[in-house]
């Protein structure tokens, strides 16, 4: 034990100096562009608003009390069972996506990973309207069923919030792909062949083997599409037809129409405060299964 | 008036329908010509002026002809929405603009933070042809604080061919026939969401009378029943595909769906009337260069650069001069600019809803759309 301390930490002490310059642009970034805006929110939800805009600094907790209106609170809870829904779905598309992506020949998986992320060469608003284009009751779908003698009547696909979940899903789909996808290849192929010479059947290998070894790349997979999800207020906007409201509508709306600075920073708190239990359950997650893969090790 | 709500959603999206509805390029204003002879104000040249205006709302032209004629660099920002004017000026202490363009609730503000400069209308002539109406607006009486820009009004856009009768009341929204039943749209943005319920009812369009706005609520619960959405930025394509029949729209924004569409798409002001809104020019305080706003303002006044900008956004200027030089075709092509001053002035002036009304109404707002 000891032996092995003394190089190590030499070894730290000459590494310092590059890692204060690989650190370094990074750590600010951090600082100016996370931290000082999140302080600033944080010392804004205590002070009172301006009447047009900013704080007046006197000292509040009434917009804390506020945000416990049942109103705001069923706003959060439809932004939770949204974004819950999207995330669920997502991942149902994205795991089979993943596994056949992993199991393709070696010369096919960079393409179908450039397919995965390709949408992501186009501008997110323009995706988005384009669902508008789909959905309408005059538009591509319900023409096409129509047509094909399916349904008489077009369906309600747009504004309602169908259409939102479907917007979530279409948006943050890659972003549940590619941890999952990683987390698959960093596996490989040895623990299943393993399994099934042991006698495994296919959906045991999956339930057992698979699936539990690749959590950690699920887990991110899921806070990669719940969190954008659950503050997102352009597709509540633009498909679900302003009838949806989800939190991050409120919260732009505090800020761009009601001019309560002090309130919207409140709101933006309390997601930013389920984010970090989201995340807390993800570092959970991920610890148990380095324990376990450790374990295995040793 | 039509960028108040156009968020960077819109503009990245709309520009091109906006732009070819225009059917007008940023070429296409005339070069200014110095034509007014009125006499120079202080040297300007070699200063520079910041304005911020909303995104396409002035053809480059006219900016480009006062830099040529005044030796003034104009830097020319660019703002979403008022509340994001207000929130950039608010974060810098009322500087970092000399010029900014902004809706008359906002010249309020703006006035009583102590950020907009008193005007000094002598070094601005040409206010002289501004209507008599533009300078007797509630929220600025006598122009002592802004110089309107461009007015209009919100009414009601709908598909002749798609409605059966033509709409006459805003009572469209609560009692549809079976062809506009789920084919309407009502703006979302909070001003706007109440209006059609406030003039119904027969109250101000400025009311915080809870028990009014409450009254006015429910009348817009049972409307949304009826509508197909809630639409600020796409609704009078939503016209032309026929996707909407019926749709509540400001006067200019219907005019683009009419440049798609010219023989089924009008536009009304229904009986109860409508509001009345007006995008201003007001100086900041805090300006160092109030002489290049004054100029730059005298400099939109004129008839010749007023009638660039009213064919390029299709809105009104409340400037006889400006209104009697455009095009007579453009103006039979799309009729709302025909409305005139007395008919605008009719309608109530949208003001300042003060603290509590702006925090009663945003929260009205989103018990609606929740």
């Amino acid at each position: 034990m000891t032996g092995v301390a003394a190089p190590a930490r030499r070894a730290r002490g000459r590494v310092w100096g590059p890692r204060a310059v690989l650190l370094g642009p990074g750590v600010a970034w951090w600082v100016a562009f996370f931290l000082i805006p999140v302080g600033v929110l944080i010392a804004y939800s205590f002070f009172r608003r301006g009447p047009y805009g900013g704080v007046i600094y006197e000292p509040t907790l009434k917009n804390y009390a506020r945000a416990f209106d049942s109103l705001y609170i069923g706003v959060l809870w439809t932004s939770v069972r949204i974004a819950s829904i999207a995330t669920a779905v997502s991942l149902l598309l994205a795991y089979p996506a993943a596994l056949f992506i992993t199991r393709a020949p070696a010369r096919w998986r960079v393409p179908l990973l450039v397919l995965v992320i390709l949408p992501f060469w186009t501008s997110f608003l323009i995706r988005t309207y384009a669902w508008i284009v789909l959905l309408n009751p005059a538009g591509l779908i319900n023409k096409m069923l129509i047509g094909g003698g399916v349904i008489d009547e077009p369906l309600p696909l747009l504004y309602n919030e169908f259409a939102v979940t479907l917007g979530l899903v279409y948006a943050y789909l890659p972003l549940m792909v590619l941890p999952i996808y990683a987390s698959l290849e960093r596996l490989g192929p040895q623990p299943s062949e393993a399994a099934a010479d042991l006698y495994a059947t296919p959906s045991q290998v999956l339930r057992k083997i698979t699936i539990p070894l690749t959590l950690p790349g699920i887990v991110a997979g899921c806070i990669f599409v719940f969190v954008p999800s659950l503050g997102n207020f352009i597709v509540p906007d633009l498909l679900g037809g302003g009838q949806t409201v989800m939190i991050g509508n409120v919260i732009q709306q505090q800020f761009l129409q009601a001019r309560d600075w002090p309130f919207g920073a409140v709101l933006a708190m309390s997601v930013i405060a389920l984010m970090v239990v989201v995340l807390a359950v993800q570092a959970q997650v991920h610890r148990r299964t380095q324990e376990v893969e450790h374990g295995r090790a040793a | 008036m039509r960028h108040r709500f156009l968020r960077l959603v819109a503009v990245v999206s709309v520009a091109g329908l906006v732009l070819a509805a225009c059917g007008s390029d940023d070429g296409g204003g005339s070069p200014p010509a110095a034509s007014d002879g009125a006499a120079e104000p202080a040297d300007i040249s070699g200063t520079t002026l910041t304005i911020s205006n909303w995104d396409a709302y002035m053809p480059k032209s006219v900016v480009k002809g006062f830099e040529q004629e005044t030796g003034v660099e104009v830097e020319y920002a660019i703002h979403t929405t008022n509340e994001d004017i207000m929130g950039k000026i608010t974060a810098a202490n009322g500087t970092g603009f000399d010029l900014v363009f902004v809706s008359g609730p906002f010249v309020q503000a703006l006035t009583n933070l102590g950020w907009a400069a008193e005007i000094d209308q002598s070094q601005i002539p040409n206010l002289s042809n501004l209507d008599p109406e533009a300078t007797e607006l509630a929220f600025d009486p006598g122009n002592t604080h802004s110089v309107p820009y461009t007015w209009g009004t919100t009414g009601i856009c709908y598909r002749d061919d798609l409605v059966g009768d033509a709409p006459t009341s805003w009572e469209a929204f609560r009692t549809p026939s079976p062809q506009t039943d789920g084919k309407m749209t009502m703006l979302g943005t909070d001003r706007w969401l109440l209006q059609p319920a406030l003039l119904s009812l027969g109250y101000s369009i400025n009311t915080t009378d809870p028990a009014q706005i409450e009254e006015a609520k429910a009348w817009t619960m049972s409307a949304k029943e009826n509508l197909l959405a809630f639409d600020d930025t796409t609704f009078y394509s939503k016209l032309v595909s026929g996707e909407a029949s019926l749709v509540q729209a400001w006067d200019g924004w219907c005019e683009y769906g009419r440049a798609e569409d010219p023989k089924n798409i009008d536009f009304v002001i229904p009986d109860e009337g409508s509001d009345l809104w007006t995008d201003t020019m007001v100086v900041l305080e805090a300006s160092e260069n109030k002489a290049a706003a004054y100029a730059f303002i005298d400099y939109i006044l004129r008839p010749e650069i007023g009638k660039s900008i009213v064919e390029f956004t299709l809105y009104k200027m409340p400037n006889a001069g400006v209104m009697a030089a455009v095009d007579p075709a453009i103006i039979a092509d799309f009729p709302t600019l025909a409305i005139t001053p007395t008919e605008l002035f009719e309608q109530e002036a949208q003001t300042d809803l003060g603290e509590d009304g702006t925090i009663l109404w945003t929260e009205t707002a989103t018990e609606i759309k929740a």
